[in-house]
């Protein structure tokens, strides 16, 4: 079969039916949005270019967090750390060796030495963390995690490596003022010189910003979209790796572990070490995400690497569901799209739509215009901190999920781990039983939700 | 021939555990350093002292909020993330009723609200602490602790109830859906700058032999957390409720069947968790003298780290878990720069954590 064909075979299944019709509605969702504030054509298209990135991102982490956590039950709460090791391992290797002043000194290495680097020295701290770590209950394993993502970014914030020298080699983290991250290799395509526009542009960068800017699309979008672009693009080759691992013997080792570590093990699977690869190619994954996004910003600094963003990126696995892939490509982009953008947007359209006047400084302030029976301040205030509101939104969905439905959208479909599934041939052969599936055996990720099973 | 048969043992047992050699090692190396470092000068008593007796104080309040979090992990088999949050949310209960005694009709009830964090009622201004205005401080630790005890009842009626049967991973994401919730709407209300809190002027007693120096607030902190701990050590020991509860950590069907009304424990165990936890965050923040909406959460890392190092589900070994953390991580200032504490405690936990899997007092998990 060529690939063409599977690629339409693909297409017609439900998983990329679902993908595509929530990004699909995703984008009706914030043109609507981007059309009540009165953005232009390129503002409309900056916004999706922005909502596209944020949730190629966190799908790319929630598929490799599904890879640990879902399908070998790894709890891993230090993916902040391990995405920390290699945005800073690859800074430092490709930062210039004569750092201009105020900068950071690195070895000056080309960027896709500084990528693999990155990911290297994520998946040796994975295993670091993993080899004894594994030895615990699951829950020690997960603050085990933590604690140690939380000894990287303290690590990272420190002075005492802002620069230091390892064999007449001078480099250094920057400390908390920050490492500056490499060029981003897309402006070499578009520019003769990445670190000075005026320079000009190469002749491909010409054309495409000819042809662009006759929409009304200027470069830096451009720009912008092709990164977009790149990154959909890795994140299709994730999807491709994750499912094609989650179906091969391996795969189906991991599931079997998930399920049911004896049987496993009775089987004379070596489940540590299966769990000890797992995890360390889970972290590398995790870490080429992480350069992919940190490692696109201008600065990196600890404070892009707090608890908080792997929490986040738990999220968004678990509202996707976990133990599916598609569920963590999905999670990502209704986690950033709804619940990351969708409130800032909505605030944006509640100030333009009704004129609030400007908002109280204080909560105090803002509760006595009630008093006065108006309204006004409450909600002005309210839009000025939506900051912080946008967090009770999350922590809500969350709970409301777990109550609801605790193994997220797509987390009640079963992936057996046998390579055969059992339960079927049971029915074709004994017609009095009807063809169902819940058979299955005892499955840990099916929390009593199996009602509504596909 | 005893002499050998004690070297095999001795063989066999290192043959058995090299980590804990290698680690038993490293300890002894630190220990003579630090003697050497003391003979010599390089580290002044006083230092030491200063650093053991910050450590102390910071070890009996994250050991008194580790045992509310061991308590519940016990009964209901989950870690509850929310658990810092409770004790924030715990602080500005009690400091904001502390400000409204201290500052009454000096201020406005708005600004007394906002505890410093904004408007007239100043830190300085209100002058709250032990010595200055003992009973406000007295109604704040009381009411943090009411507080807490009824937030913490009240998100177990409205949520956790719901989900008794689930297993402990869906219970931990649901409290961290509760801990942002908690942490946010604080910071709605209050923002996220950090606010002073205790006037500066507090009594000090000094050691004066090696010089050393205790506020009014630490002994304050200091003499709350051992009578609350003690207060929990009777209960759980010699009280009918405490046995009840220790026979439903052990074994949950057994203790059923025996007739122990399962709900009415479970919702004990907020109570008394909930009240050390609130106390905890108003005594430490007392102490600190800073309050921000993320203050616990920030102290939760620490608090999770005393609990395991002390075995999960033993209130002792939350009390020691947490002594321990808290001594670690100042004493670890002898060696590593100041940034370091926090990095120092957690690698103390991994460290034991390799050594003994369960904690230290691991496997007693009858409260």
């Amino acid at each position: 079969m060529s690939y063409t064909d599977r690629l339409r075979d693909w297409l017609l299944t439900d998983d990329a039916a679902l993908m595509l019709g929530v990004m699909t509605g995703l984008y009706a969702l914030f043109t609507v949005f981007g059309t009540v504030l009165g953005l232009n054509f390129a503002g409309i298209v900056s916004t999706l270019q922005q909502i596209t990135f944020f949730a190629a991102v966190y799908a790319l982490l929630a598929l490799a967090l599904n890879l640990q956590w879902g399908y070998a039950g790894l709890l891993n709460i230090g993916v902040a750390g391990f995405m920390a090791v290699a945005v800073y391992t690859m800074a430092m290797l490709t930062a210039p060796v004569n750092a201009p002043a105020g900068g950071v000194p690195g070895l000056g290495l080309p960027i896709w030495v500084g990528i693999l680097g990155g990911m290297t020295v994520a998946a040796v701290a994975g295993g670091v963390v993993a080899l004894p770590a594994l030895r615990l209950k699951a829950d020690y394993f997960a603050i085990v995690t933590l604690a140690f993502a939380e000894i990287i970014r303290i690590t990272y914030n420190s002075q005492l490596f802002q620069t230091f020298s390892v064999a007449g080699f001078e480099m250094g983290t920057g400390a908390s003022r920050g490492i500056p991250a490499p060029t981003n290799p897309v402006l070499s395509l578009y520019y003769t010189d990445p670190s000075n526009y005026s320079a000009g542009t190469t002749a491909f960068g010409s054309m495409v910003f000819g042809a662009f800017g006759a929409i009304g699309l200027d470069e830096a979008l451009v720009v912008d979209i092709t990164y977009t672009l790149i990154l959909i693009g890795f994140l299709v080759l994730y999807y491709v790796l994750l499912s094609r691992i989650a179906n091969s013997p391996f795969g189906r080792v991991l599931k079997a572990i998930r399920n049911d570590e004896l049987v496993a093990r009775s089987l004379g699977k070596n489940t540590r070490w299966f769990k000890i690869k797992t995890f360390m190619l889970g972290c590398a994954l995790m870490g080429f995400a992480g350069i992919l996004w940190q490692g696109s910003q201008s600065l990196i600094t600890p404070t892009q690497f707090t608890p908080m963003l792997t929490f986040y990126i738990f999220i968004a696995l678990i509202i996707g569901g976990a133990g599916s892939n598609t569920g963590s490509v999905i999670g990502g982009a209704l986690f950033a799209g709804l619940l990351f953008q969708g409130p800032v947007f909505v605030s944006r359209i509640v100030e333009t739509v009704f004129s609030l006047g400007t908002a109280p400084n204080t909560f105090p302030d803002a509760v006595a215009g009630l008093a006065a029976l108006r309204v006004e301040p409450l909600l002005a205030y309210t839009l000025s901190n939506l900051a912080s509101l946008r967090f009770v939104i999350v922590g809500l969905v969350l709970i409301y999920l777990m109550l609801k439905q605790p193994t997220g959208i797509l987390g009640h479909r079963k992936e057996i781990a046998a390579s055969i599934d059992i339960t079927e041939r049971v029915s074709r052969e004994n017609s009095v039983t009807p063809p169902q599936s819940e058979m299955n055996p005892s499955d840990s990720q099916s929390r009593g939700s199996g009602e509504d099973d596909r | 021939m005893q002499m050998s048969d004690f070297y095999s043992g001795l063989r066999d047992s290192v043959g058995d555990r090299p980590l804990l050699v290698v680690l038993g090692v490293c300890v002894l190396i630190l220990l003579l350093d630090l003697v050497r470092q003391l003979s010599s000068g390089a580290l002044p008593a006083r230092n030491l002292a200063i650093f053991l007796k910050n450590g102390i104080v910071l070890g009996l309040i994250v050991g008194l909020a580790g045992v509310g979090l061991s308590m519940i992990y016990s009964i209901l088999g989950f870690a509850n993330f929310a658990h810092g949050d409770y004790l924030t949310t715990g602080a500005f209960a009690g400091w904001m009723t502390s400000y409204m005694i201290a500052g009454f009709g000096a201020f406005g009830l708005g600004d007394l609200f906002l505890i410093g964090i904004a408007g007239d009622a100043t830190t300085v201004g209100v002058g709250a602490g032990v010595a200055t205005t003992p009973i406000a401080i007295l109604a704040g630790l009381l009411v943090a602790i009411v507080f807490t005890v009824f937030l913490s009842v009240a998100i177990d009626r409205l949520i956790y109830s719901r989900l008794r049967d689930e297993e402990g991973i869906t219970l931990v994401f649901t409290s961290l859906g509760v801990a942002l919730v908690l942490r946010y709407l604080i910071a709605f209300v209050w923002g996220q700058n950090s606010t002073g809190l205790t006037s500066t002027a507090e009594p000090k007693f000094s050691v004066s032999s090696i010089g050393l120096q205790i506020n009014a607030h630490e002994i304050t902190v200091a003499v709350c957390s051992l009578l609350l701990m003690f207060a929990v050590h009777y209960l759980l020991q010699y009280t009918k409720l405490g046995i009840a509860m220790r026979a439903m950590a052990d074994n949950r069907d057994l203790a059923s069947v025996t007739g122990i009304p399962t709900d009415r424990i479970v919702r004990s165990t907020w109570v008394i968790g909930g009240g050390l936890t609130g106390a905890a965050g108003y005594l430490m923040t007392l102490e600190s003298g800073t309050l921000a909406f993320n203050t616990g959460w920030t102290l939760l890392l620490l608090i999770f780290a005393a609990v395991i190092l002390g075995g999960i589900g033993s209130i002792y070994g939350a009390i020691f878990g947490g002594l321990l953390i808290g001594v670690a991580s100042t004493v670890s200032l002898v060696w590593l720069p100041s940034g370091f504490t926090q990095a120092a405690a957690f690698a103390l936990m991994i460290v034991v954590l390799i050594v003994r899997p369960n904690g230290l007092f691991g496997g007693v998990t009858t409260a």
